[in-house]
């Protein structure tokens, strides 16, 4: 396979409005002749379903949720990044990029950073005019806040409720266009495979979750919008529903999988109280703006909180980091969190868990203040933990959050299967190894309002389509194999829970290759996976039938793809033998415990490529080269 | 569609034109409480019957307010007939268990309330404007009229019953017309559901003195 | 702690469906409610009976999938919780739980506790939005927005359209989930052009869905789990009103 990254010549700033210039343009007056399939109704499907609406081009749009407005990107909280530099504090352009491209720990693909921090500005003005309600100034002016390990105030946000306010915003968008009848809206239909004609994706296998019917989506082009798989390790901050599938799906009909093992643990979400937990909820880590992670130094020091004085705590994220304190990026505090809890200095029920304590910030700033910037995530805490954060400090551990690993795309966002696009969380894209907070939004909304809609205009103004129908071959396998599949679930008929299986995969993945990985952990997952998911299929229980509302039959077609996904993340977790951002390899650290990047052999994007049933994936690599900025050891000291 | 179409056409059309009818038959409640509490002036009757020629004298005023409130009422009803159709269209099934957090006792009741007060106008009329329910009805002899008619203790209980329902219909109607006209305020909204309550119980209380004082022979 | 569950059992929408009782001997009060569901799902599953739909996604209460009336009240008796917020410990040990679907004809049943708010999306796609093409926005900060308007505008934009105000309403009515978005965008100086005509479009998808009329009880206020207040209604009937009242003939 040939990773063709298609990164326009020129300076890096010029490369963008060079490159888009030199994108063929599709007649007006042909556009509507086109029909695009987006799956996906997030802040990336949603936003390109309404661009590509706009401009004219007929659009279908899929989710399995009842509307489009409940895709996850609804729960992001803390808000978006763009270089406007409202706060006047140096902020820039370059800055942004420069602070993404270090904060993903240089494995990201310059050129595309660039263009991200390029569009973030025009991010912002569309949302305010579709009417986000974004945070003001009494005057009348966007606030901005720093936000999560930057050291300029960029992030705009909407009370701790950013993304519910940006998705709004594209959902009605989106729906406007539904009202001209532009777009088609399938709500409640699950995509279950990709068709693929001549090597270019021109459909869909949709499952109808109401009926069971399964019918097939044939169009000139398809755009996956389907967020991240951080559900594989079960408990997640993702929402329920949220899965693999239909990337999975596109990497088995050919598109490459990019960095796999890229996943991301965010340091401040609530810690699990039992067996029971069915998800994590995360708190928006612009508490770390004002709270401050400690720990007791004693070992197993079981005195409240409020009995251990200032001179036993160990505020260690300030002691460790002095220049960056609780504002670290994600991983790091993620890892320190870890370390303090494995030396048995961890709170609350297991030991694992550190305090997030707001004593100082509200002695400084009143409670009033407190209460208006933080108090939802307030209210959350302590409806989940019946704990008042204003009197004692929160308990906070880290989880699962976000998956920088994905379907590996070109510059244009084309994944290796020409005319399968690939948008917002569920590409490998352009966070690297690790995210920094608010960028996910900003990403999200580049590709679906200001990307895609250009680069797939070039696509189809250069290829040629012929019509095809739902007899051909190609298609009529792809919905046969989804068929089959279903009636293999549903034949099984064994004595486990599809839940029990998510339960036992998940918890494996997080001991194996969670926070931290070594070889040994690695190889041992790399052997379990196979024989549960052999197990699965010779003992799972799913109930029902196809022809209902099965919920049964949803999950369990999940659970089945991440049980094949999770062996690829370990492989890939394996073979980068190296720790940079999310991955940590224990074998690769500094003897003070920091990561260890291997910039000569692993500077690359790993993008796996699928190679049958009976054979091992194959591994191509994508090198990356920085031509604008000095690869540096990453340090927040 | 004409604009006057879709205003009546409209869920929030509909209340408009309760809310509007709503102030009109408030008006004549309190105008009408106002007249009738003449009866309460000891100079045997010579006020309030008066008070009787001197509408009967002026056709105009007597027949124009006639026709305002008659048409008041007549879209009243309609529109929350039409609305309270549609309600329990919008409910096919009801729930197995039910519990009411804000809805006050007056709210749910309007539909009860408001038929039976309509029930009672129509005995009203027939008792002391046609006569046709009264034993001993005299054209323009108010004060008799009201005083023979009420001292049935049954006539009597019916007039202070009909008044409290009233009361709750006039308590809810009072403040909720001004919500369903889209008037609202976060500080002027509490009081003004108070002032309702205010009013609502005054004016029971002032219809009710009528009846009370008559059939305790207070007034005679 | 013990718990017993009355809960609606539908097999699909024809089915006339009833209410089935479950008794759940050891649920632990740190739960969430939707996660007794899981626990009660799993007994099902285990001696193979079907177990029980219900929508639900995020589980952190902004999503809107999740939605039940538990005990009469829509998401159960803690103000201002979505159903997957609410924790067993709400309850005292030995209750008796009633579980029912939202019931409205413009939500049908479409299985158990899953009914198809598709009617909400309609009322969006008719006006509920800023006619801004992609690409086409000034700067952000061209147009000033007071402070005390945005936040006013925000406590409209925060409905996560969940339908429990439809569900609470002795009239089945969808007045306040209307009324959020008609004042959300009202309020904006970027939602100001199309402020009467969103209002009136709105509106007539509204009453074409099937929704009740609003009888200002106030039950949508008290159920609503992002505390969205009565007083965005008279704003929408303020706007209604005018846009069908007094606009100017347009030229057809």
């Amino acid at each position: 396979m040939e990773l063709k990254a298609n990164v326009p010549d020129g300076s890096l700033e010029k490369k963008w409005d060079r490159h888009r210039f030199e994108l063929k343009l599709v007649n007006p007056a042909n556009k509507r002749k086109y029909r695009i399939l987006v799956v996906g109704t997030g802040l990336a499907g949603a936003s390109a379903a309404a661009t590509l609406a706009e401009l004219g081009y007929e659009v279908e749009v899929f989710c399995f949720q009842d509307s489009p407005r409940r895709a996850h990107s609804i729960a992001a909280q803390g808000g978006i990044n763009a270089a406007k530099n409202y706060a006047n504090d140096g902020d820039s352009i370059w800055r942004l990029f420069y602070d993404t491209v270090k904060g993903g720990d240089f494995r990201s693909r310059e050129a595309n950073v660039y263009r991200l921090a390029q569009i973030s500005v025009h991010i912002i003005d569309q949302c305010v005019a579709q009417g986000v309600p974004f945070a003001r100034e009494y005057g009348g002016q966007l606030v901005t806040r720093s936000f999560g390990g930057t050291q300029v105030a960029r992030t705009f946000y909407a009370r701790g409720q950013t993304g519910q306010q940006l998705l709004l915003g594209a959902y009605q968008a989106m729906m406007r266009q539904v009202g001209a009848g532009k777009v088609r809206l399938r709500p409640r239909s699950e995509m279950l495979d990709l068709v693929v004609v001549d090597g270019r994706a021109r459909g869909l296998v949709v499952r109808d979750l109401v009926s069971g019917e399964l019918s097939v989506a044939l169009g000139d082009a398809v755009v996956l919008a389907t967020g991240g798989y951080g559900n594989l390790f079960y408990l997640s901050t993702n929402a329920k529903g949220s899965n693999v599938t239909a990337i999975w799906r596109a990497y088995k009909r050919g598109a490459a999988f990019g960095n796999p093992c890229f996943t991301q643990i965010h340091p401040t979400c609530i810690p699990v109280s039992g067996e029971y937990q069915s998800k994590l909820t995360l708190m928006s880590e612009s508490l770390r703006n004002d709270g401050r992670i400690w720990v007791p130094q004693r070992q197993g020091d079981a005195r409240p909180p409020s009995q251990i004085p200032e001179n036993e705590r160990d505020y260690y994220l300030e002691r460790m980091y002095p220049s960056f304190g609780n504002l670290v990026p994600r991983d790091i505090a993620s890892r320190a969190a870890k370390k303090v809890c494995d030396e048995g200095r961890g709170v609350g029920p297991g030991g694992l868990g550190v305090y997030l304590d707001f004593a100082d910030a509200i002695r400084r700033l009143g409670e009033n203040v407190i209460r208006d910037k933080y108090g939802n995530l307030f209210e959350m805490y302590e409806r989940i933990t019946d704990e008042n954060p204003y009197q004692a400090p929160m308990r906070i551990y880290p989880a699962v959050h976000y998956t920088m690993g994905g379907l590996w795309v070109d510059y244009n966002l084309m994944s290796t299967v020409p005319g399968l696009y690939v948008i917002g969380e569920a590409n490998f894209s352009d966070h690297g190894a690790n995210r920094l907070g608010a960028s996910a939004l900003m990403q999200g909304l580049a590709d679906g309002y200001f990307i895609l809609p250009y680069t797939i205009g070039d696509y189809l103004a250069r290829s040629r389509f012929e019509k095809i129908g739902p007899d051909r071959p190609e298609v009529r396998q792809a919905r046969t194999d989804a068929e089959t599949r279903i009636q293999r679930l549903l034949s099984v008929n064994g004595k486990r829970s599809v839940d029990s299986f998510h339960r036992e995969l998940g918890r494996l993945m997080w001991d194996d290759c969670g926070m931290s990985r070594n070889e040994k952990g690695l190889q041992r997952a790399l052997s379990r996976i196979p024989a549960l998911r052999e197990e699965f299929w010779r003992d799972v229980r799913v109930l029902g039938e196809n022809e209902q509302l099965n919920q049964s039959l949803e999950k369990a077609g999940r659970v089945a793809d991440f049980l094949e996904f999770g062996e690829l993340v370990c492989r890939d977790a394996l073979e980068r033998r190296e720790s940079c951002g999310g991955h940590f390899r224990e074998e690769y650290q500094t003897p003070e415990g920091d990561p260890m990047r291997d910039d000569a052999n692993l500077c690359h994007v790993a993008a796996w490529e699928y190679a049958g049933e009976d054979s091992p994936p194959k591994l191509n690599k994508e090198p990356l080269t920085f031509e604008s900025v000095h690869l540096a050891q990453r340090s927040y000291q | 569609m004409s604009w006057l179409g879709r205003l009546y056409d409209s869920t929030i059309g509909k209340k408009a034109i309760m809310a509007v009818t709503g102030v009109i038959l408030f008006a004549f409640i309190i105008g009408h409480l106002a007249g009738n509490l003449q009866i309460l002036i000891p100079d045997g009757g010579a006020r309030i019957d008066a008070y009787g020629r001197f509408l009967h004298e002026s056709p105009v005023l007597l027949w124009g307010s006639r026709l305002v409130l008659l048409a008041s009422v007549f879209l009243h009803i309609l529109t929350s007939v039409q609305l309270a159709l549609r309600n329990r269209r919008a409910r096919p099934q009801p729930y197995e268990f039910r519990e009411w957090r804000e809805a006050s006792y007056a709210s749910r009741t309007m539909m009860i309330s408001g038929p039976l007060i309509a029930l009672f106008v129509v005995y009203h009329l027939g008792h002391f404007t046609t006569g046709h329910f009264h034993g001993s009805f005299e054209p323009l002899k108010v004060h008799d009229n009201m005083i023979s008619g009420l001292q049935v203790w049954w006539a009597s209980a019916a007039y202070v019953a009909a008044m409290i329902l009233l009361g709750t219909h006039v308590y809810h109607g009072g403040w909720s017309l001004f919500q369903s006209l889209g008037i609202s305020h976060p500080r002027y909204t509490p009081l003004l559901k108070k002032g309702a309550a205010v009013v609502a119980v005054l004016i029971t209380l002032g219809y009710v003195l009528i009846p009370a004082t008559i059939w305790m022979g207070l007034v005679r | 702690m013990r718990l017993t569950l009355h809960v609606w059992r539908q097999k699909g929408p024809k089915d006339p469906g009833r209410i089935v009782t479950y008794d759940m001997p050891d649920v632990n009060p740190d739960m969430s409610f939707l996660e007794a569901l899981d626990v009660l799902n799993e007994r099902l599953i285990q001696r193979g009976e079907d177990p029980i739909a219900f929508d639900h996604d995020c589980r952190e209460g902004i999503c809107g999938a999740c939605g039940m009336v538990i005990n009469g009240i829509p998401h159960g008796p803690r103000r201002a919780t979505t159903a997957c917020q609410l924790h067993l410990r709400t309850f005292k040990d030995g209750d008796e739980i009633w579980v029912e679907p939202w019931r409205a004809r413009a939500f049908p049943t479409i299985k158990d506790l899953v009914v198809d708010r598709s009617a909400f999306d309609r009322i969006i796609a008719a006006g509920g939005f800023v006619s801004v093409p992609t690409g086409s926005a000034p700067d952000g900060n061209a147009l000033p927005v007071p402070k005390k308007v945005a936040d006013l505008a925000m406590d409209a934009a925060q409905c996560i359209g969940c339908g429990a105000c439809v569900a609470s309403c002795p009239n089945g009515s969808a007045m306040l989930f209307v009324a959020a978005k008609v004042s959300h965008l009202g309020l904006l100086p970027q939602g100001r052009p199309e402020r009467r005509d969103r209002a009136r479009k709105m509106v007539e998808q509204m009453d074409r869905e099937g929704f009740g009329a609003c009888t200002n009880t106030g039950e949508c206020e008290a159920a609503c789990p992002k505390e969205i207040r009565l007083e965005f209604i008279a704003r929408m009937n303020r706007d209604f009103l005018r846009g069908t009242f007094a606009e100017r003939p347009e030229a057809e």
